[in-house]
């Protein structure tokens, strides 16, 4: 089987019957990076040999009947999560020489299960993006088409799972970031509810919003890898304490009879007329499968971006002030006093879109202007979050696109800041609720483009977006397409 | 001059508490460990790092503000503080801005020459505290994350005080308070218990304030009397000569005895404050409150009234007996065992806190415990032995620990009382002391001090004082 076909579910299996093992799976893997990433640009740091020794270890366990449910499935990790002794380096300058020395609960989580850790996955600068272009190691190409973004900020965690380089990865999503990279690259990504999964040793960008979930070829995968991650956290004091459902076991009860709303303010002018028609057809499927659509109204989705760029960015300017070069990172001191050190570390260290998120957010948060737009912001957050609430006391979840168009191409956006900011309309309502919501592939455009389909559940309710994600896929074969990687990138475009 | 202007101070006054481990984090509160070794990655500010509430702060913080009679806030808010010093790890404080955990309560002073005065208090809420700047020979600077994260309550007052001398009160029985909780060791000179003074100046008679200076580094009761002083001085003669005071930080210098100007770092922080969207808001149940109310300790001034009111003390007596925990502690034994509280008063008074201060040690670590000393004031009020020799007994016991009744009658030192032993040493006496006995009997009344004293050396103290006088005057009237 080739790397870009395995799966977890399928690798579980093959280890079980002992078909491969773990070390023959993970330096596929390897292989498949060193071939491919020269292009695609999806790590940032390899952890070749330390996998190779996690997958003789994981193995022995497999051997000895002592396997949890992702041993010795090579996975990549996002580069903001902590790994301890492993390099980490949020896509920025100022982290460049970043080598934590703990690990975050996730990681540890999936420690313990014996996942073969692969290498850290490229990202935009501190998850602030939305094409992988801010990423102080130059961007990831999408797999289709290298002349396209991967989309961000997780672009790097999209692209090696469509690429074939891992068999999943964890990214994280504050506006979109694990959702709309996943629809660009053709692949699963799944936004948990806020507080489902620890944020502990997560690099945080906006505290508020930031989730951690997973991105995987099949939507069975997604479930196995929410499961291992998911939980109450003591470290982390928004990490709610409710129980973690076998997602997996719930996968195959079906749409019939359940609700799906249709909130009409995401089906709007400026929607691509591709993307439209791929999401349409989604919709008959669903009805074909027994469930019953229902026009609903989010009235509030016209403020989400502006709502969005004045928390985020406020979070963030107060999230990123330890970079200061005094204990950790990049310093850069010409003489000169304590400020001079700060302004030129900070000044070095951050790229153009960190800083205009910094200068953004001490604005928002300023004496004379925090009421105006911090307070006002949270107060309109309250009304979409209402909206969802009031949608959901109708419908089961909601079905929308993911991103108004598919992957665009590089540096087509990166002019008109608010052009790029508006390409994540659709997800960022969800990180401003609370609630949880993925990814699916449904479709393609006629450019050969993958087009995602977004579901949106109930705060908690992944178990009900996976099963109709689940449902679709067993309809559909949108998500058996491989990308074949046989284009050029344009000359005039790099 | 200065007697035109009124002084106005209003508090804020750092309590360090004495939790075992950091606010929001795991590591060790204790003081005074090599640099950096007690830390982890939240006290870091590593990135990823997240705080976790320690819920002995929140008790700690109820517990303060029941004490000095705050509303406790059913639900209270974290706040960031943000601004960039490197000791302070991650570009902001967590502290609490809008809705902190007590508001409005007030503290009754008292004193002499003091008039007595109720100073309200604005508010107290939690807070962590920074690291430390050390600054080494070759002109660097070095970062210990030590203190980083350790709990602070800050108090804020009402600008109720009027002069240094009621400042000082409030702040005395604020740290009373706090250590009598066991929230705070109290220690000022490690920086358990410091405060910043808020002080101004205004004409008599004038509604609003005048401009204020904010003095920090006041770290003993001494410190922040001169610098009040010192403070009140300089604003009046500015204004005086024609001048404006401006609202600024000043830094106190003890060695000079004056503030200083803190300008260069002071350029109008903007600190942005906005609730901390890692802790989730904090709400206290009545139930908590009441729980930890039911355990409050009585406090000082509680304690003093009663030590008036029920055990008939002199204010005096009560006001030191309850001036520290322990030392009321042992008082309050003591009395439980020997139901006569101003006996009791007057030995724990005099002798117990004569000799803990002579030997150096504390009131807890006493040799003569209170049911060691209860056995000797039992033998005093029954007549077995005489105050005088009941304070031999007290450093017997003192060095040996036995019981008052072993070391009476190891020595044999049981009061005579019996009147045909007395009589024939009062013969010896007035045989002696004929002279006397003459100026005595001529109307020299003063004299029976002499013949009693003499009775008690030729007894070698044994003899009881009462009776001696009784029987001297029956024999010299004769």
């Amino acid at each position: 089987m080739s790397a870009s076909q395995l799966t977890i579910s399928g690798l579980r299996q093959e280890f079980q019957e002992q078909r491969t093992t773990s070390v023959a799976v993970t330096q596929q893997c390897l292989d498949r990076i060193s071939s491919t990433d020269t292009e695609l640009n999806a790590f940032v740091t390899r952890c070749d040999e330390e996998a190779l020794k996690t997958a003789a270890a994981a193995d022995t366990r497999l051997k000895e009947g002592a396997a949890a449910a992702l041993t010795g499935i090579p996975l990549g990790l996002k580069d903001i999560f902590n790994t301890r002794g492993v390099r980490t380096t949020c896509g920025s300058k100022i982290l460049d020489n970043y080598i934590p020395v703990y690990d975050a609960t996730v990681v540890e989580r999936l420690r313990e299960q014996g996942v073969v850790i692969v290498g850290k996955l490229n990202m935009d600068e501190f998850a602030m993006g939305s094409s992988n272009e801010t990423s102080a190691s130059g961007a990831a190409l999408n797999p289709w088409d290298p002349n396209r973004v991967p989309g961000g900020s997780s672009g790097g965690s999209a692209v090696a799972v469509a690429a074939g380089q891992v068999v999943a990865a964890l990214g994280t999503d504050t506006g979109g970031s694990i959702r709309q990279p996943a629809a660009h690259c053709g692949v699963v990504g799944l936004k948990p509810t806020y507080g489902r999964v620890s944020r502990y040793g997560v690099i945080a960008f906006a505290s508020s919003l930031d989730q951690v979930g997973p991105i995987t070829r099949n939507v069975e995968d997604c479930a196995l890898l929410l499961g291992a991650i998911a939980g109450y956290d003591h470290r982390d004091s928004t990490s709610v304490d409710c129980p973690v459902p076998d997602y997996q076991a719930s996968l195959r009860d079906g749409v019939a009879g359940k609700k799906i709303g249709l909130p009409r303010e995401y089906f709007i002018e400026g929607l691509d007329p591709e993307v439209k028609r791929a999401v349409d057809a989604a919709i008959e499927v669903y009805r074909g499968l027994g469930a019953d659509l229902v026009p609903v109204s989010l009235p509030h989705t016209d403020y989400s971006v502006a709502c969005y760029y004045l928390i985020a960015t406020a979070e963030a300017s107060s999230n990123l002030a330890r970079y200061d070069g005094v204990r950790f990172g990049v310093r850069h001191s010409s003489g000169g006093g304590l400020i001079d050190m700060y302004q030129q570390t900070r000044s070095a260290g951050f790229g153009a879109e960190v800083k205009r998120r910094i200068m953004l957010g001490t604005y928002a948060l300023s004496s004379g202007y925090y009421d105006a737009y911090y307070i006002k912001a949270q107060k309109v957050r309250t009304l979409i979050r209402q909206d969802f609430i009031k949608a959901f006391e109708q419908v089961d979840l909601l079905l929308t696109p993911v991103a108004p168009t598919a992957a665009f191409r590089i540096g087509e956006k990166t002019a008109d800041p608010l052009q790029m900011y508006l390409s994540d309309i659709f997800t960022i309502p969800v990180n401003l609720a609370g609630t949880c919501a993925m990814s699916i592939p449904c479709g393609f455009t006629e450019a050969g483009m993958p087009i995602g389909l977004q579901l949106i559940g109930k705060p908690f309710g992944e178990g009900d977006i996976l099963q109709a994600a689940w449902a679709f896929e067993q309809a559909t074969d949108w998500h058996q397409r491989q990308p074949t990687n046989n284009r050029k990138p344009d000359e005039n475009s790099l | 001059m200065k007697t035109r202007y009124e002084t106005v101070i209003g508090l804020e006054v750092h309590v360090q508490l004495t939790t075992a481990s950091k606010i929001f984090c795991g590591c060790s509160t204790a003081f005074g460990q090599s640099p950096n070794s007690q830390t982890c990655p939240v006290c870091l500010g590593l990135p990823g790092a997240l705080p976790v509430l320690n819920q002995e702060v929140v008790n700690a913080a109820i517990k303060t503000g029941l004490a000095t009679n705050c509303r406790i806030a059913p639900y209270s808010i974290f706040a960031r503080k943000n601004y960039f010093y490197p000791d302070l790890p991650k570009g902001y404080q967590i502290s609490q801005f809008e809705l902190p955990i007590c508001e409005q309560g007030w503290l009754d002073i008292s004193g002499e020459e003091l008039a007595d005065k109720r100073v309200g208090i604005t508010r107290i809420h939690m807070e962590e505290d920074a690291g430390k700047l050390l600054h080494d020979s070759a002109g660097g600077s070095l970062v210990d994350l030590n203190r980083a994260c350790t709990p602070l309550l800050e108090v804020v007052s009402e600008p109720d005080m009027r002069s240094a001398a009621e400042a000082i009160a409030y702040l005395k029985q604020l740290h009373q308070i706090v250590v009598y909780l066991g929230v705070c060791d109290g220690n000022m000179e490690e920086g358990s218990f410091r405060c910043d003074a808020n002080v101004s100046v205004r004409p008599f008679g004038q509604t609003e304030f005048g401009i204020r200076a904010e003095v920090k580094n006041l770290n003993s009761f001494r410190f922040i009397k001169q610098a009040i002083d010192y403070e009140v001085e300089r604003q009046i003669e500015l204004i005086e000569e024609g001048g404006k005071v401006v609202q600024e930080t000043r830094l106190f210098d003890p060695d000079a005895g004056v503030t200083r100007s803190m300008r260069g770092k002071e350029q109008a922080h903007d600190y942005r404050y906005f609730p901390d969207p890692d802790l989730l808001p904090l709400e206290v149940s009545d139930a908590w409150i009441a729980e930890i109310r039911a355990a409050l300790p009585e406090l000082p001034t509680q304690k003093r009234q009663r030590y008036e009111e029920e055990l008939g003390l002199p204010a005096y007596d009560a006001s030191v007996l309850s001036a520290e925990r322990p030392l009321a502690e042992y008082f309050e034994a003591l009395v439980a065992r020997h139901n006569n509280p101003k006996l009791c008063s007057n030995w724990v008074m005099g002798e117990v806190l004569g000799a803990i201060k002579e030997n150096d040690v504390t009131i807890s670590a006493c040799p003569v415990t209170p049911e060691l000393l209860a056995g000797i004031l039992q033998r005093i009020e029954d007549n077995t032995i005489s105050g005088k020799i009941a304070k031999t007994v007290f450093s017997d016991i003192w060095q040996t620990g036995k019981s008052a009744d072993e070391i009476i009658a190891e020595k044999g030192l049981k009061q005579v009382t019996d009147t045909g032993a007395l009589d024939a040493i009062i013969d010896e006496v007035i045989a002696a002391n004929p002279t006397e006995v003459a100026e005595y009997r001529g109307g020299k009344d003063k004299l029976m001090g002499f013949f009693v004293g003499q009775v008690m050396k030729a007894s070698k103290g044994k003899a009881n004082p009462g009776l001696v006088n009784k029987l001297l005057k029956e024999r010299l009237s004769a």
